[in-house]
């Protein structure tokens, strides 16, 4: 029984990573610009294909495909930031329909591109390593991988915002754009920033775990389900409170879904959202009401 | 004054005639159309009351995620009372959607303590909720594969003379009546003292509720009678294609209603009958002609958001937009915009 706790929790930890990485994202994004980016698990799908194209399809190593995956999804956040939210700007629910259109574009790309049919992707490795010397539980390398890079990226975000100029201007904009405006800090160069760096951190993660989930071209709304469910749970514009989230969700979903089954975790995971926009809106670590 | 009361006649006139017009079109098009072109105009009627429904909602300013759901609560919720408790269709029909009703009003404790983006997702949650409830309860709702064999509409005997509705032409009639008639209950409720205050609790709720408005009750009741009619819709539809399952009622189908919504325009009640009598013309006669059915959603998405950059107001603007500004006489002109709405 033991073991298949610390399992659950190892499987818990591993879900927990790419999850925070892709609610990190599209919190990123709200907070500078103020737009719900609904188009975000189709970003994640992109980063998924760009693993589908690049190695399974064309032979990179894995690791460039994943790089490539970054740098395109990014430049797809910025060809966005541009053409829908820009335009947008003090309309975010404009910003945000214009992304529902967005979503199907990429959608029907996908399915142009590689036929709606589930892709098959050999992950790079199959090796299995067995943790803290208990030989029952086990975690294979390849969701090793995702945790540590889910790790890396979030402590270079972290250390990005913390101590660059750029990140001190992306924090002044998340709090008060106007006020960062009379700072002459620009907005569009900063909206491009969160942008690239959102967009990439979904496609980062959709390029990771291509491997490891169905990847087919709707894959998007199961992410952008569990995203808002994070994202609410976490107080909308916490980049904290996402991550402490996503392992929060991580965790009751993995042991839900381990005891009982995966529809109900949904619908417990979707109950919990609903108890915390009802109990306290703002989330665990939210403080401002900015939606 | 006088001229006023000329104008109004006259304007009632033209829009008998206007109607008269509409409804010899819509009866004789049934009889123009081939077996599969029928079929969409039931779904196209159907549409129209769900879409109609929808801005109900949304003149109270709220933009819901979970309405297709609330469509599917009447359509499961009718089609469960005719199979299983046999209660005869018409009066299941009707239960139907009072229980999509009801099941609105529940929700909206826990919903208008939302608002804005909140309620957006806060209605996307609630609607997903119950479909993984369909989805994972076998018992009674079928799980994934839904309801089967529901109930007909009965057939109607007058006089020896009976009109069964298995086919899409007489069902189209019934559905076109019943939709008129609900049509007409949207149309007077928004004219009406209830609808202006909807208006008012859009767009001043901090003076509507100074002025002692409760706006929580008509956010509620705004609510309520949208959903209502939404399930009224969803009940129609389960009864002609005799199943319904979750899948039918999921995020991709609300998307499409809020594409129809956005693309008419959400000003007056036409905006959205334009929306999705365009938006079907197009979708099933010209895409399909083409044969491009794979690129269908690409197609909706860049008409989403074209619209929603450059007419952000819908079709409905559109004549607006391109009709020469009409000479606006400097007398009688308060009696002219007096006489656009209705005494009562």
């Amino acid at each position: 029984m033991l073991d298949l706790l610390l399992q659950t929790s190892v499987n818990a930890i591993y879900a927990s990573s790419y999850m925070a990485l892709i609610a990190v994202g599209l919190v990123l994004i709200f907070g500078v610009m103020g737009v719900i980016n609904f188009a975000h698990g189709e970003l994640y799908m992109l980063g998924a294909y760009a693993v589908v194209y690049f190695y399974a399809e064309n032979d990179y190593p894995f690791f460039l495909s994943v790089a490539i995956g970054l740098v395109f999804v990014g430049l797809v956040g910025l060809a966005m930031e541009r053409a829908l939210f820009r335009p947008m700007r003090g309309n975010p629910l404009g910003g945000l329909i214009a992304s529902i259109g967005f979503l199907l574009i990429l959608q029907t790309l996908a399915v142009v591109g590689f036929g709606v049919r589930m892709e098959h992707i050999t992950p790079p490795t199959q090796e299995v390593v067995s943790l803290l010397g208990v030989s029952e539980v086990t975690v294979p390398l390849q969701r090793l991988y995702v945790i540590v890079a889910a790790i890396v990226c979030l402590a270079a975000l972290w250390a990005f915002l913390r101590y660059s100029k750029f990140g001190v201007a992306l924090r002044a904009c998340a709090q008060d754009p106007e006020a960062a405006a009379l700072q002459g800090i620009s907005m569009n160069q900063t909206a491009r920033t969160a942008m690239f760096i959102g967009a990439a951190l979904a496609g980062v993660a959709g390029a990771l775990t291509a491997p490891l989930v169905r990847t087919y071209p709707f894959m998007g709304h199961s992410v952008i389900v569990t995203a808002f469910i994070i994202i609410i749970v976490g107080g909308i514009g916490s980049l904290e409170g996402a991550v402490v989230a996503a392992i929060l969700y991580a965790f009751v979903n993995t042991f839900v879904t381990t005891f009982s089954d995966g529809v109900i975790a949904d619908i417990v995971g979707l109950m919990l959202m609903l108890i915390v926009l009802v109990v306290r809106p703002t989330g665990l670590f939210g403080v401002k009401d900015r939606a | 004054m006088r001229d006023g009361k000329a104008m109004n006649a006259g304007r009632a006139w033209r829009w008998a005639i206007g109607l008269g017009v509409l409804y010899a079109g819509l009866i004789v098009l049934p009889h123009v159309l081939s077996f599969s072109q029928q079929e969409i105009a039931v779904f196209l009627v159907i549409n129209v009351l769900l879409v109609v429904s929808y801005r109900l909602l949304t003149l109270t300013g709220e933009w819901s995620l979970g309405h297709v759901v609330i469509m599917g609560v009447g359509g499961y919720a009718s089609a469960l009372y005719a199979k299983e408790v046999g209660i005869p269709v018409p009066i299941s029909m009707l239960l139907g959607a009072v229980t999509a009703a009801v099941v609105a009003y529940l929700l909206s404790f826990p919903l208008f303590r939302m608002k804005g983006f909140y309620f957006l997702i806060g209605s996307f949650a609630a609607g997903e909720v119950i479909r993984l409830l369909w989805k994972r309860f076998r018992y009674p709702f079928g799980g994934p594969k839904g309801l089967k064999l529901i109930p007909s509409f009965p057939d109607i005997n007058i006089g020896g003379w009976t009109i069964d509705f298995f086919g899409p032409v007489n069902y189209y009639y019934l559905c076109l009546i019943v939709v008129s008639l609900s049509l007409f209950v949207l149309y007077r409720l928004e004219r009406s003292r209830i609808g202006l205050t909807f208006h008012a609790v859009h767009w001043q709720d901090q003076l509507a509720e100074s002025v002692g408005v409760n706006t929580w009750r008509y956010r509620t009741l705004a609510f309520v009678v949208a959903s209502f009619f939404a399930g009224l819709s969803g009940t129609l539809l389960a009864h002609y294609i005799g199943t319904v399952n979750p899948t039918r009622f999921d995020v991709e189908q609300m998307v499409f209603v809020l594409i129809w919504a956005i693309v008419g325009g959400t000003a007056t009640i036409y905006g959205p009958i334009l929306g999705v009598v365009v938006l079907t013309i197009l979708n099933e006669v010209v895409l399909r002609k083409l044969g491009l059915d794979e690129m269908r959603p690409l197609f909706y998405g860049v008409l989403l958001i074209g619209s929603i950059m450059f007419l952000p107001n819908g079709l409905e603007s559109l004549g607006e937009k391109l009709r020469p500004r009409r000479r606006e006489p400097a007398d009688g002109n308060a009696e002219a915009k007096a006489g656009a709405v209705p005494e009562g």
